[in-house]
């Protein structure tokens, strides 16, 4: 591992008696990315503040390298950030904006011509030097705002949600771009995003946080198939989640049923939350079945059916590429690696049960992240 | 038939301010200008212009617009800051700041300039230039400052956010963000001072205490006192021209896209 870069010591801050980030205590190291994943007012996009330097916190130590940065104000930080909606400067074209930093930090002439060709043509923008920025589009406003940060050639950059603002197709395509940049540059990312498909494709490690608290630190794959608990869990793909007890090492009880599975060092009878991705589910005739339900819905998703099965009165889902009609009683299989063990957690039985599944849910979650501002 | 009674309808409601601005302004306009090229008689001359070739009356427009100039200066260095402190503030501040800006200028400006008086006379500096300029000042500053602060309300805070981390200080993003950024406002701001400033003749007069004579006061004499309107009217019409001129002037410093101030 590379040596860390950013330290943040046991955070805390409070906006008029509301906790919004609760001992948040974070190492990042050099060339990693880094991304703060959750959902809108979880505290993901204060962190990124308090690291900028636009936001002091009430408590806590913010370390680079081996410098104490609480009080050094935004200006001298080695650290520069991407603004949510760009926040490119409309008096000046694209050239201006790309040179800004350059300017204020008076650098000669010819080298902050030779730094803006460079940086407009890593983000493929050669030929826009004179337009106005309220000539460009959303993407192209986006990369200006890139290549105005990295012209400074900043140790670490702070992305705050800047794919929001684009299309789907866009999107993709800005995250193979930044991603690309990243690695060429070797410059340390820390994105802050409540997507977490973008979350688990583009980064090294990803810091799942909720109300304030980092909930789990680790890479995509630790993330999403070692998820510390029914939050992580729900939050990062879809999860079935159920109540069970731990017989013995290697040995879980659940829907009626006892498993064998890959988790130990529980205690004897210890209650737990199990994992189960509704991917890793096989369905088998009934007789062969672990699990035994009726299909109460079906959707047609492209790559797959997502079925839900009505089992005892929870409702599973399952991904399968098999179509299988509502009202079919099928039995289901689960491999033993398929299965996560989890602690009980003030987020269990909150989660995980699809009864009340709905995609509207998702929708009127969404839309309010675009006022995230905390 | 439908678009057309629409025509229609517009022309109406449109005609009392076609037929106010035909009576009240254009037409005043040419014969001011009339005036300003023919004598008592009504033949045509250049002897009124000429008139204001004199010494003293060059003195006399030089003077006006020196007044003018110091007092939209100082109106804007009160102002520029005042419009950023209040848009600091929050929202409830910003209410009575701008309600206590406004309120005097609710009341006649002659009893507004009759305060004054008393108040310089208080401070010791009654009838002098300083006095002059303070009621100018005074009387023209919330049309400084309301230009302004309505274009920096508007500024997204995220501008200077962005400045501070490419490296400038605080004081280094209000002359690379705020003042630029400020600039339509600051714009309308000058012009909406130094135009009623230049012309202004009361003030002048009375918290001057007649020390010196502006081209209002000229305008007032010509025709009050001595009902010269040929005079008085080349007066007004050489005001005028310097008016376009400093307007022209102004409007090279915003772009015409630049959105939010008032005028131009």
């Amino acid at each position: 591992m590379n040596n860390v870069l950013l330290r943040l010591r046991n955070i805390s801050v409070k906006f008029d008696d509301e906790t919004i980030l609760d001992d948040v205590s974070l190492e990042i190291c050099d060339k990693e990315f880094v991304t703060l994943l959750g959902p809108s007012g979880c505290g993901k996009t204060t962190t990124l503040r308090i690291i900028g330097g636009f936001v002091s916190p009430d408590k806590g130590e913010v370390w680079f390298e081996n410098g104490l940065l609480n009080d050094v104000p935004a200006h001298k930080r080695p650290v520069n950030t991407i603004f949510q909606k760009y926040a490119l400067f409309p008096n000046l074209n694209v050239y201006e904006n790309v040179a800004f930093g350059l300017r204020v930090k008076k650098t000669p002439e010819s080298e902050i011509k030779k730094t803006v060709h460079d940086m407009l043509s890593m983000v493929n923008l050669l030929g826009f030097e004179r337009r106005d920025i309220s000539t460009l589009s959303g993407g192209q406003q986006q990369r200006v705002a890139i290549a105005r940060a990295l012209a400074v050639k900043p140790r670490l950059l702070l992305l705050d949600e800047p794919l929001g603002a684009l299309d789907l197709k866009l999107r993709k395509d800005m995250q193979v771009e930044l991603k690309n940049i990243q690695k060429r540059l070797g410059i340390t990312f820390i994105y802050v995003t409540h997507d977490q498909e973008e979350a688990l494709s583009m980064s090294d490690r990803v810091v799942v946080m909720n109300n304030g608290v980092i909930q789990q630190i680790g890479t995509p794959e630790d993330i999403y198939n070692e998820p510390e608990n029914a939050f992580v869990a729900d939050f990062i793909g879809e999860s079935n989640i159920v109540d069970g007890v731990m017989l013995e090492d290697y040995k879980a009880q659940f829907s009626g049923h006892t498993f064998e599975c890959l988790d130990k060092g529980y205690a004897p009878k210890e209650q737990v939350d199990v994992v189960v991705r509704p991917e890793d589910v096989d369905i088998v005739p009934v007789e062969q079945g672990m699990l035994k339900g009726t299909v109460t819905s079906v959707t047609f998703k492209g790559v797959h059916f997502e079925i839900i099965v009505d089992i005892g009165g929870f409702k599973w889902m399952v991904q399968t590429t098999d179509y299988q009609p509502v009202g079919a009683n099928i039995g289901l299989f689960i491999e033993p690696d398929a299965i996560h063990i989890m602690k009980k957690s003030e987020y269990s039985g909150m989660y995980g049960d699809y009864s009340s599944f709905s995609e509207d849910f998702d929708k009127l979650s969404d839309a309010e992240e675009g006022s995230d501002n905390a | 038939m439908r678009k057309n009674s629409r025509g229609i309808l517009q022309k109406l409601i449109s005609a009392p301010y076609l037929i106010w601005s035909v009576i009240f302004v254009i037409l005043p306009l040419f014969m001011v200008i009339y005036y300003t090229f023919t004598d008592a008689d009504g033949y045509f001359t250049l002897k009124n212009l000429a008139t204001l070739g004199s010494t003293e009356n060059i003195n006399v427009l030089a003077i006006s617009l020196a007044i003018a100039l110091i007092a939209t200066v100082v109106c804007l260095i009160v102002g520029f800051p005042l419009a950023y402190i209040v848009t600091k503030m929050k929202s409830g501040g910003q209410t009575v700041i701008m309600l206590l800006l406004m309120l005097p200028m609710w009341m006649n400006f002659v009893i507004r300039t009759n305060a004054i008086y008393v108040l310089t006379e208080a401070m010791g500096i009654s009838e002098t230039f300083t006095a002059a300029i303070m009621g100018m000042v005074y009387n023209f500053l919330p049309f400084m400052v309301l230009p302004i602060y309505s274009v920096m309300a508007k500024l997204d805070k995220h501008l200077f956010e962005a400045a501070h981390d490419l490296g400038c200080t605080k004081l280094q993003s209000i002359f690379k963000v705020l003042i630029p950024l400020s600039m339509p406002g600051v714009v309308s701001g000058i012009t909406m001072v130094f135009v009623p400033s230049v012309s202004t003749f009361y003030i002048s007069e009375k918290l001057g205490g007649g020390m010196f004579m502006t081209v209002g006061d000229k305008i007032d004499d010509s025709f009050m006192l001595y009902t010269d309107y040929n005079v008085g009217s080349a007066f007004s019409f050489v005001l005028l021209i310097l008016i376009i001129i400093s307007m022209a002037i102004m409007s090279k410093f915003t772009s015409d896209e630049d959105e939010g101030g008032v005028l131009l």
